[in-house]
């Protein structure tokens, strides 16, 4: 019987359950023995010139070694020119050079609270703490701005050498009114996706040493090789220099892919210096250090017909990128792709603007791009539902892509592979009853109940493994003591690979998931490899185990049939046991240890790259039932019903554990959470007391229904999961939100629905 | 300043700084690296440990506080080979991902089923505000939690 789709509870977790995770500040290798601690020295100022830093006081401090300022780099190649074609976003994150240069260390100009000065080296962790006060900065303080609509206005540039804060637009001249002009009905509407804290639990850290002329570095990232690349352009290193480790990772959610700015002055302090260093940030600094996700503006225009049917949509973004374009413009050019979701429109049109402000970077947060582009679609879609009294349901079943459409070119330029929208939808309604909650949320309308039941729907589409063609690799050893070993290029922080992996060996090759051992994040050991993001890992990193595992197969069969002196098509291997034979004749069974001793090495092995030719699109529909308190604005959710379809599931105790944290984040950005500021570019959530991180005590259990619809783009069939939760749910909540006070005469609230919020927008609606 | 504390049944004295934290006097002096640090307001909970039985967030008691007291943390929950069974719901349950805020989930909860051997899933919801979770949106966590309570782990 296959391994593959049934429960199969993790390997990682004894080791961590007993004996905790070996992350970054956990590691007690020797070469760290007696590390100096490294603590940053941050802007306090959003905007500042830095007139001059005096670190003499921080120096003369016991325990201080050293402090390091942008002075001290010396040491460093010149950084890349501005590319406006490569930081347009379709080619991917790239940060943007020339005027726009985000340094390392600041210099001249600080440009957000939280943006770092300078380094201070100590002993003891609390000296550092103490030495990081003493260096004094002397900041003579710019106009802030604040927000990306005051970043249009030009008044106060963060770059003046770029002499706008917008350096990109993009598609925006497409914009055509027309096909408005012929609808019935339109609707625009301003929507704000706000700025949210991505919180791994575990912060950044970082460990460097420098001996011998090899730079070793360990980091909390998502991809240990995009790290070392990142690290040979900025120190001007040859990539067999530096060895780049990643132990367990305390979560990533997007923040981790790469290597920040704050990690590479680590890893160069350590080259600088001589010194092994260790840098374990604090969540004070990481709530304004780390980059942050959404930040987006939309203005939408959605027309149709009072039968239902959507002819021209628009979305008109402007992405908040904070004070670095760290992604160019990824972020944006992603929503703008994905703006029409399962949706078939005639017309679609989608652009954007980027802007800097004075505030924490933008970077990628679980999903990058595409919660943005549903979110705003599905408020769309509903506001249209709503103006011609529709059942907002309905609208979406009579407009989406049928299902004999696939694979399906979209006017933004993507094809989707595969997709039964409306089954989804119709499961998912299904699955929560929503003729019942329809009745219900009549009888406490027409009852005028203080507590107005709510309920919310969203379909989407989404793209996973959106750089398909880079592929993944893994290679495949099966030694002579019959155990096997994966490297694989793909990178866990939570995901499950250790556990995943291993099953795809047993399934292929019948060696129990007990004998097989992943390793993953060592460039030493994997010098190739792209790490986990975009939900990419199984669709491409366990297909290219699988791939492997067909190739020692093949290799096997090649050296048994020598063994056993028999054509290799008379050879074939029992999965269930592990034994080659001859078919039919069980006596000649030989084990995989037999097999690969017979090599000349010893081992069997297969180096693998799979890619893909495209990207997949899963989808899916979820169904939030919310209740809010008509007096206070206070909202409950009370239900969250979904269907996820990724494809085929090769382990449902994963795949739900992915869509049950995806789900919660979703709802955090629809109820709870944002990053804000004052007029002054302070930021006013800073610590984890005033950031409202979703708990447990607000949130019901889920309800997930099983929807398995395969792709034809890897042999496995599977798309990925990871970001499903953060695409459905945060529309689907915010929906049910605003469904539950909509016969109040309110038509949008911005997220996150505070009771604020709420509470002002029933009184502005009774009010008209 | 001198403090003697017994972290899993062993007695461990030191001479620490005035200001040293149980949760740095844990990692940087007993060694015991399972503890981790979530954030520094006392709001993430992944600090969590058992002070004489209760359920402190390390991160908050100075070394000096729990001096002549009896630490347990996670690596000293286990019976041996033979996990806790709050331990082993959470892996039945796949109630951790990346496990880091994990040790102090399950301090937590070990400390929950004390008082409150027969918790409502809105009594563990409640009971477990001061933790914080960014990856398993808690579902399973609190599953883990009803499951232990319930006796419901493979012996």
């Amino acid at each position: 019987m296959s391994i593959l789709g049934t429960r199969v509870i993790r390997t990682e977790d004894p080791r961590l359950l007993t004996e905790g995770g070996v992350y970054v500040d956990d590691l007690r290798a020797p070469e760290l023995t007696g590390a100096v601690r490294l603590t940053f020295v941050r802007s306090p100022v959003g905007h500042a010139r830095i007139v001059g830093i005096d670190t003499s006081e921080a120096m003369s401090e016991p325990g201080v070694i050293e402090v390091l300022t942008a002075s001290d780099m010396d040491d460093l190649p010149p950084p890349p020119p501005f590319d406006p074609e490569s930081a347009s976003g379709e080619r991917g994150p790239v940060s943007m050079g020339g005027p726009w240069l985000e340094p390392l260390l600041a210099v001249g100009t600080v440009r957000y609270v939280g943006e770092p000065v300078a380094v201070v080296l100590t002993d003891g962790r609390y000296q550092g703490e103490d030495a990081a006060d003493l260096v004094s900065v002397d900041y003579e303080q710019l106009p802030a701005v604040v927000g990306p609509l005051a970043a249009l206005r030009d008044e106060s540039l963060l770059f003046p050498a770029g002499g706008t804060n917008v350096p990109l637009e993009r598609l925006r001249d497409g914009f055509d009114d027309a096909p408005f002009a012929a609808c019935e009905v339109v609707i625009e509407q301003d929507i704000v996706n706000q700025r949210v804290a991505c919180v791994p639990l575990e912060s950044r850290g970082t460990a460097a040493m420098y001996t011998g002329g090899k730079l070793t570095v360990w980091h909390s990232s998502q991809n240990a090789q995009l790290c070392r690349l990142i690290l040979c352009g900025t120190l001007g290193m040859a990539p067999d220099q530096i060895r780049v480790v990643v132990p367990d990772v305390g979560g990533g959610f997007g923040a981790k892919i790469g290597i920040d700015r704050d990690a590479i002055v680590v890893a160069w302090a350590a080259r600088k210096t001589g010194r092994a260093l260790r840098w374990a940030e604090t969540r004070s600094e990481n709530l304004v250090g780390m980059t942050q996700g959404r930040s987006q503006h939309h203005r939408v225009k959605i027309g149709g017909d009072r039968d239902g049917h959507i002819r021209a949509y628009r979305l008109d973004v402007i992405q908040d990128t904070g004070a670095y374009a760290r992604t160019g413009g990824f972020l944006p050019n992603m929503t703008c792709g994905m703006a029409p979701g399962p949706y078939d429109f005639p017309v679609v049109q989608a652009g954007f603007r980027v802007a800097v402000t004075n505030a924490t970077p933008i970077h990628a947060y679980r999903g990058a791009g595409r919660p943005e582009a549903t979110a705003a679609v599905e408020r769309a879609v509903d506001l249209f539902a709503n103006a011609i009294g529709m059942d907002p349901a309905e609208v979406r079943r009579r407009n989406f892509i049928a299902p004999d459409k696939f694979p399906f070119p979209t006017k933004t330029g993507h094809v989707y592979d595969t997709g039964r929208y409306a089954d989804a939808l119709d499961k998912v309604l299904d699955a929560a009853g929503y003729a019942d909650l329809r009745k219900e949320q009549e009888r406490r309308r027409e009852s005028g109940d203080i507590k107005q039941l709510g309920i919310g729907v969203s379909a989407y589409v989404e793209i996973t493994a959106a750089d398909a063609v880079a592929g993944e690799t893994a290679k495949l050893e099966v030694s002579r003591d019959g155990t096997a070993t994966v490297y694989t290029g793909s990178s866990a922080h939570g995901q499950g690979h250790q556990t995943s992996w291993a099953m795809l060996v047993q399934e292929e090759l019948g060696i129990p998931m007990d004998q097989v051992t992943v390793i993953h994040g060592d460039t030493d050991q994997i010098p190739d490899g792209m790490g986990t993001y975009s939900s990419r890992s199984l669709q491409l990193g366990g297909s290219a185990v699988r791939k492997a595992a067909v190739e020692v197969k093949d290799e096997a069969r090649h050296q048994a049939a020598q063994m056993l002196e028999a054509a290799e098509a008379d050879v074939t291997l029992d999965v269930a046991t592990g034994r080659w034979q001859v078919r039919g004749d069980p006596d000649t069974a030989l084990t995989w240890a037999q097999v690969a001793g017979h090599t000349e090495t010893g081992t069997l092995m297969a180096d693998v790259r799979f890619a893909m030719d495209r990207p997949t699109y899963p989808f899916g529909a979820h169904v939030a039932v919310v209740e809010v308190d008509t007096e206070t604005g206070k909202v409950t959710l009370k239900r969250h019903v979904t269907v996820d379809d990724a494809g085929p599931v090769l382990n449902p105790v994963l795949v739900e554990g992915q869509r049950h944290g995806g789900i919660a984040q979703g709802a955090a950005q629809a109820l709870f959470e944002e990053v804000r500021y004052d007029a002054d570019a302070n930021p006013l959530t800073s610590t984890l007391a005033d950031y409202a991180a979703i708990t447990a005590t607000e949130l019901p259990s889920f309800e997930l229904v099983s929807s398995e619809t395969p792709t034809d783009l890897n042999p496995l069939g599977v798309k990925g999961v990871g970001e499903a939760g953060t695409v459905g749910a945060t529309p689907a909540v915010q929906n049910a939100v605003i469904d539950a006070v909509a016969h109040l005469g309110v038509r949008h609230i911005d997220m996150p629905t505070t009771p604020e919020r709420v509470w002002a927008a029933i009184q502005n609606g009774r009010g008209q | 300043m001198k403090v003697d504390l017994t972290v899993n049944g062993k007695d461990i004295t030191a001479d620490v700084e005035d200001r040293t934290l149980l949760v740095h006097f844990l990692r940087d002096v007993a060694d015991l690296t399972a503890t981790n640090i979530g954030c520094d307001t006392t709001s993430c909970g992944a600090c969590t440990v058992l002070l004489d039985g209760e359920s402190v967030k390390s991160c908050t008691v100075l070394a000096a506080q729990a001096s002549g007291h009896e630490v347990v943390t996670l690596e000293g929950l286990a019976d041996g080979a033979e996990m806790h069974p709050v331990q082993k719901a959470f892996h039945e349950q796949h109630g951790l991902q990346c496990g880091f805020c994990t040790p102090g989930m399950v301090m937590a909860i070990v400390s929950l089923l004390k008082e409150n051997p027969h918790p409502t899933e809105e009594q563990v919801r409640t009971g477990l505000e001061g933790n914080l979770c960014r990856c398993t949106g808690y579902h399973n966590i609190v599953r883990a939690a009803l499951a232990a309570a319930a006796g419901e782990t493979n012996q």
